[in-house]
This record gives C-alpha cells, sequence and structure tokens, in this order.
C-alpha cells in the first residue's frame, strides 16, 4: 500500500514539475490563432520580398558558411547594443534603425495590442531587420550575422516552432496555393467555415498523404457547405502538387498543416 | 521508475512534435468559375426510335444544357467540348483522369441514356478529377419527350454537390408577356423553363394581367386581372389549366402572393381609400386586415417560416421598408437610407430582403439583411423592378424597362437576372417584351 503510494506521489509530483516545465509552451499555443497571425505575415511580406529575395541567397549561403561560428555569438539584445553606436550611416537610416532596435528589445510592450504570441514577434523582429539591413548596405555583413543569431535563438528556445521556413518561403507556398484553390463562391460568408488540412509531403514537395483533420463533420446532416470546402481544399492541393518547398530542411516542413479560411473572401 | 522515464520520454517526444509542425494559412484562392467538362452522353446503341426525335442528338442535346446551365450561374466554366481527349461512352465507364487533367478539368460529368418501350433511362456520374473518385451518380427514367427536364434536374444534383447549395434549374418563371405600342400594350401571363425555353401562353390577352406570383410549394400562381376595371385576384393551377376567382376587392388592390405554406394570401387593398394589408385564407375565404394605419400599406411579402412579413409604408413621409409580426404587431422600419425603397421580397433562405430603390430618379435592386443593415445595391439602371427570388436564395430575377421617346417609341421591357454577389448580371431571353418575372419552386421537389 504505502509502496503504491510512494509510486504514486512520486509520478504525480513529476507530472507536476513536467506541466509546470511546460506550461509557458502550452499557454502560447492557444494564442496561435490563424486568423491574426496571417494578416501580419502577409503585410510584412509585401514589403520584404522584393527587396529580400535576391539578397536571401547570400544570406543563406553564409549562414551555411559560418554556422559554427555563429553558435557561439552573442545572443541578439547583446548585439544589437553593440551594433548602434557602430554604425554611423545617412541621418534617416540612423532614425529608422533606432525605432527597430526599440521595438526588438521590448518587443512584449509593443505587441501585445495584435497579441501575437512572441514566436511570431521574433519573426517579424528578424524581418525588419532584414529591412533594416537592406537599407543599410554598407553593414549588410553584419546584418546577415545578427539574422543568423535571432535565427538560432529562436529555434533553440522556442522548440523549433514555425521556424521551419522563411517568410519568404512562406509566401511562395502561399501564393502557389492561392492560385490553385478555386474558392466555391456560394458558400455562406457568415458560417463558421475553416477546413485543416494536415499533409506529410515526400522532399520533392509532392504530397504522400493528406488528411482533413475534422473528416468526420463532412459526413454529417446539415454540413453540405464545410464538405464542398473541404473537397475545394483538397482540389486545391492536388492541383498544386509539386508543392513549392525549400530545397533545405526536409524535417521540419515534411509535415505540413494548411487552414482553408474562406470567409474574407467571400465577405469581399 | 523505468515505465515512468518511458512515459516522459514519450512526453517530450510528443510535445517536441506538436510544436514543430508548421501551419499555414490560406486566406485566399482564384475567384475563377470552376473548370467542369461535360461530356455528351453516350446514346446505347439499342436505342429506339421515339415518334420524330432525334435520339442519336440527344446525348449531346442534354450535355449543351447542362453546359448553358452552369455557365450561367458564374460559379463553374463548362470547357469546349472540343479539347475532350476521350469518348463519352468509355469516359463514363472509366475516365482516364490525368487526360482530363490536362484540359485543366476539376470534375466531369458523364452519362448515357437508352430509349426504349417509349421511356427514356438516362444515368449520369460526377467525376472529381484531382481526386480520381466518382462523386455522385444517379438514373432516372421518363418519357422521352421530357429530355430538357431530366438536363435540368441533373444540373440541380450536380450544382448541390459541388456547392452545397439546392439548385435551380429545374424550374420555370412566370411573367408577363407584353407587346404592342406603349399605351396600348397587350399583355398576357405567359410561362417559360428558367433557361427561356418552352415558353407558354396563359392568358389571351383581352385582360390587362399584372402581378403574377407562385406559390412557393407547388405549381399554383396568384395573379391581378381587371375586370370591367374591377380588379380581381386569381388562382391558376398550371399544370391542370384550371382557374378561379378569389375574390373582387375594392378600389386599387396591388400585388397578391402566397405564404409561405401556401395557403393564405397576403396582398394590400384600399377601403375607405386608404391602402392597407390583408390576408385571405384561401380555404375559408375569411380576409383578415393586417395593419391599420392611416398611410399607404403595399408590397407585403412573407419570411419563409411565416412569422414576419415585409411591406411598404408611407407613414415616416417617405415610402420605405418596414418589418412586422404575421399578426401586424411590432412594426419596426428597417430602412434609412436616401432614397424611396419598394417591392421588398424575402429570401426564402430567410437571410436576405431583396428590394427596389429609387434615388435621383435612377433605379437600383439590392439586397440587405433582414434588419436592414448591410445594404448591397446590385444593379443600377434607367428603371427597374419587381425582384423575385431563385428557389435557392441566390440569383434575383427581375425587369428593367428602357428611356421611350415621347410617342412611346423605343421602348422595351426585359427580364434580368443577378446573383446576390451583385456579379453575373444576365438577361433573360424571352419571346416578346417581358416584365414582372416570379420564379417557381423546383418543380421535381
Amino acid at each position: 500500500m504505502t509502496k503504491s503510494l510512494i509510486y504514486s506521489i512520486i509520478f504525480h509530483s513529476l507530472m507536476i514539475l513536467l506541466t509546470v516545465l511546460s506550461l509557458p509552451f502550452m499557454t502560447r499555443e492557444p494564442i496561435d490563432l490563424p486568423p491574426i497571425v496571417s494578416v501580419e505575415l502577409i503585410q510584412i511580406s509585401d514589403k520584404t520580398n522584393i527587396p529580400f529575395a535576391p539578397k536571401a541567397r547570400k544570406i543563406i549561403e553564409e549562414t551555411k558558411k559560418k554556422e559554427e561560428r555563429v553558435v557561439s555569438e552573442q545572443a541578439p539584445p547583446a548585439a544589437k547594443a553593440k551594433e548602434k553606436p557602430d554604425r554611423i550611416p545617412l541621418p534617416d537610416d540612423k532614425k529608422e534603425k533606432k525605432q527597430i532596435v526599440k521595438k526588438k528589445q521590448n518587443p512584449e510592450e509593443v505587441i501585445p495590442q495584435i497579441r501575437q504570441s512572441s514566436e511570431f514577434e521574433k519573426k517579424e523582429i528578424i524581418d525588419t531587420n532584414q529591412i533594416a539591413a537592406l537599407i543599410d548596405k554598407a553593414k549588410e555583413v553584419e546584418a546577415v550575422k545578427k539574422n543568423k543569431t535571432d535565427k538560432l535563438t529562436q529555434s533553440s528556445v522556442k522548440n523549433s516552432f514555425a521556424s521551419g521556413l522563411t517568410l519568404s518561403q512562406e509566401d511562395a507556398l502561399k501564393a502557389q496555393i492561392f492560385g490553385c484553390w478555386s474558392v466555391p463562391l456560394g458558400l455562406p460568408f457568415d458560417d463558421d467555415l475553416l477546413v485543416r488540412i494536415k499533409l506529410k509531403l515526400k522532399k520533392d514537395g509532392t504530397i504522400m498523404k493528406s488528411e482533413i483533420l475534422d473528416h468526420q463533420r463532412m459526413n454529417k446532416p446539415g454540413q453540405k457547405f464545410y464538405k464542398v470546402l473541404a473537397e475545394s481544399a483538397l482540389r486545391a492541393v492536388r492541383l498544386c502538387q509539386p508543392l513549392k518547398v525549400p530545397p533545405t530542411g526536409y524535417e521540419k516542413w515534411k509535415d505540413l498543416q494548411l487552414n482553408f479560411n474562406p470567409t474574407e473572401m467571400l465577405k469581399g | 521508475m523505468k515505465r515512468i522515464s518511458f512515459f516522459l520520454i514519450i512526453f517530450f517526444l510528443y510535445t517536441k512534435s506538436t510544436y514543430a509542425l508548421i501551419e499555414i494559412d490560406i486566406t485566399r484562392g482564384n475567384l475563377d468559375p470552376l473548370p467542369i467538362a461535360v461530356s455528351p452522353l453516350h446514346v446505347d446503341v439499342k436505342s429506339e426510335t421515339h415518334k420524330d426525335m432525334n435520339i442519336k442528338e440527344l446525348g449531346s442535346e442534354i450535355s449543351k444544357i447542362i453546359e448553358k446551365n452552369f455557365k450561367n450561374t458564374g460559379l463553374f466554366n463548362p470547357l469546349k467540348k472540343e479539347a475532350f481527349v476521350q469518348k463519352p461512352d468509355i469516359a463514363h465507364l472509366k475516365p482516364r483522369f490525368e487526360d482530363w487533367r490536362l484540359i485543366k478539368a476539376q470534375a466531369l460529368v458523364t452519362g448515357k441514356l437508352l430509349v426504349k418501350d417509349e421511356k427514356l433511362k438516362v444515368e449520369f456520374r460526377l467525376w472529381d478529377l484531382t481526386a480520381a473518385k466518382e462523386m455522385t451518380a444517379l438514373a432516372f427514367t421518363t418519357t422521352p419527350s421530357n429530355w430538357r427536364r431530366v438536363a435540368h434536374i441533373i444540373s440541380d444534383k450536380i450544382y448541390e454537390r459541388l456547392t452545397g447549395e439546392e439548385g435551380y434549374f429545374d424550374t420555370r418563371i412566370i411573367y408577363v408577356s407584353e407587346s404592342g405600342p406603349k399605351n396600348e400594350r397587350i399583355k398576357k401571363l405567359a410561362i417559360m423553363d428558367q433557361d427561356g425555353a418552352s415558353t407558354k401562353y396563359l392568358t389571351l390577352g383581352n385582360e390587362l394581367v399584372l402581378t403574377p406570383r407562385f406559390n412557393p410549394t407547388n405549381q399554383m400562381v396568384t395573379y391581378l386581372s381587371y375586370f370591367r376595371n374591377m380588379p380581381r385576384v386569381y388562382l391558376l393551377d398550371i399544370e391542370t389549366g384550371m382557374q378561379e376567382v378569389v375574390g373582387n376587392f375594392p378600389g386599387m388592390t396591388f400585388a397578391p402572393r402566397f405564404s409561405p405554406d401556401g395557403k393564405k394570401i397576403i396582398m394590400s387593398f384600399a377601403e375607405d381609400g386608404n391602402s392597407d394589408i390583408y390576408t385571405m385564407d384561401l380555404e375559408t375565404r375569411v380576409v383578415e386586415r393586417i395593419t391599420n394605419h392611416s398611410s399607404i400599406d403595399t408590397s407585403p411579402s412573407f419570411s419563409p417560416d411565416g412569422k414576419f412579413i415585409c411591406f411598404n409604408s408611407d407613414r415616416s413621409g417617405l415610402q420605405q421598408i418596414y418589418v412586422m409580426r404575421s399578426d401586424g404587431s411590432d412594426v419596426k422600419r428597417i430602412t434609412f437610407g436616401k432614397g424611396i425603397y419598394g417591392t421588398p421580397v424575402w429570401s426564402p433562405r430567410g437571410d436576405l430582403i431583396a428590394f427596389t430603390k429609387v434615388r435621383k430618379g435612377r433605379f437600383y435592386i439590392g439586397v440587405m439583411r433582414t434588419d436592414g443593415s448591410g445594404e448591397r445595391l446590385l444593379t443600377e439602371n434607367f428603371y427597374q423592378e419587381a425582384p423575385s427570388w431563385s428557389p435557392n436564395g441566390r440569383v434575383l430575377v427581375f425587369y428593367r424597362e428602357t428611356k421611350s421617346g415621347s410617342k412611346g417609341e423605343g421602348f422595351s421591357a426585359s427580364l434580368w437576372s443577378i446573383d446576390i454577389t451583385g456579379y453575373n448580371e444576365r438577361k433573360l431571353t424571352t419571346k416578346t417584351d417581358a416584365s414582372d418575372p416570379s420564379w417557381s419552386s423546383l418543380l421535381s421537389k
């Protein structure tokens, strides 16, 4: 009796410990509301995409070369502190830089109204840095380094959540699927229609397996519209094969979840 | 202890794998109509001849009607038949999906028909080409002369499967056919299939007819006709051609319309020179007064659940739209925009009210929610009015008149349709000038 009690106590205290340890991650998950996040990402990418794309290769190449060095580098806030006095760019540039850096130093103060999870804040920060880096051409190399450090901290601290794709990669994928998806226009716009599809991908971006997450809802009576939407989403995914996935990091993106939400479109 | 550590590892692995999943939100897509291939129906070689019908061509005729129906919805893009790569009979057995995907089709309709013993047997299949599977398949047997309806019913089934909402192809539209000079118009009741085919005239044209309206539950029509300058409300059974007078009403009588259960007629007429809203029970012929106001109340229309009535009234000074309970209580004004609002019609889906709006001499057809919010004007013109809903509440049919000269030259009236998104405005083909359309419910229901 006492033995099992002890086991129970040990086990329970372990569970409590585990919960406490993993609590921050758990609290973050529900904040990961797709619509809000997506809006932000699109806006940023619109800004970054054009100037960033040609530079992206350089950045990636350099990261590859200096991967080891980067690991040993300092955490991002410190790097920034050093950076500021270093630079003596044009006065305009300087102003912009300052603003961005402020944002980065205490991101939680800036963004709570948007209610984003910190992972995405980080993403945003990476991106604003890239913008800054592109403006400040003289300091390009430094910016690249910073970019790397950010990435690394993100993956090490945040359990590599959502870090499988860069914004541009994600945008490329989105743009591809946007093109393939014929939204069924007869759907009522005020219904709660969100179809989540989980994909298992091959390395070349073709689909090994696709699964609708709430597929039992499809065959329920009165869910005709959901069924139509789910089918259209599946068609889109299949039409788009092979998906435009990044050439590297297969492990990160081999499982992919697509959330199809036509509400915005139908409200038009 | 080993077990615990095992669970621990599982737990960590689990949490790790959850967070590693990348999620991407797809909030946009293309608004292009869905590319669909409608293969001609294969005509079975055992088919016999039937009267003077060209059975051999029947398969492609049916597919043409289906294509036309789809094109008119604006939601589908039927692909050209020249690009088709597989013969109808083989495609109907098992299509080569890759070949059809090559011509960018996402859905495929195949079918076959057989005429034997004076009966037409038609079967069809709808294929999802990207998923390489059959979505639906049905067969019908009917008399061969009914082949157009078969085409419409197939269209309805496919439309329903692909959009999730009921179709509206196997339906008819009743309207007032007009001919002659503007000040001496001959007006007859006419009915046609929703696609403009099979026009029939139901009255001779020696009496003025107005505002035909379908019973939402069957193929009965109510309309207004002047007999010796007295307005009379008639009931007409389209299947049998039987006609009966519901009653003579005093003064100006307007726009009789059925209740959703088809058991009552609601209309407005003027007793003591002031127009109010009344209902009449068709069985007992008891007339009940619904509104009693010193202003002019007209154009009543029931909500599909029968609990509310929307109507026109000038009680605020200008003509606006009001909603009340079906017993006349709880009257609420719902339009507050600039201009005059008229002819409110409650959608069969229940979510919207269609109306005509006049502002600065221009006429608009629009829709709004039943509380008056979310007003959307769909189309604007010199003169247009009388919207009527398709049975699925997605398309409106209305009529439009052109500006005429001082002697009435250049005048014409025609039927138009538009869907509630405001896209896809189309002119309906009618044999004569036409006004005052009303859309029937599905015939095959």
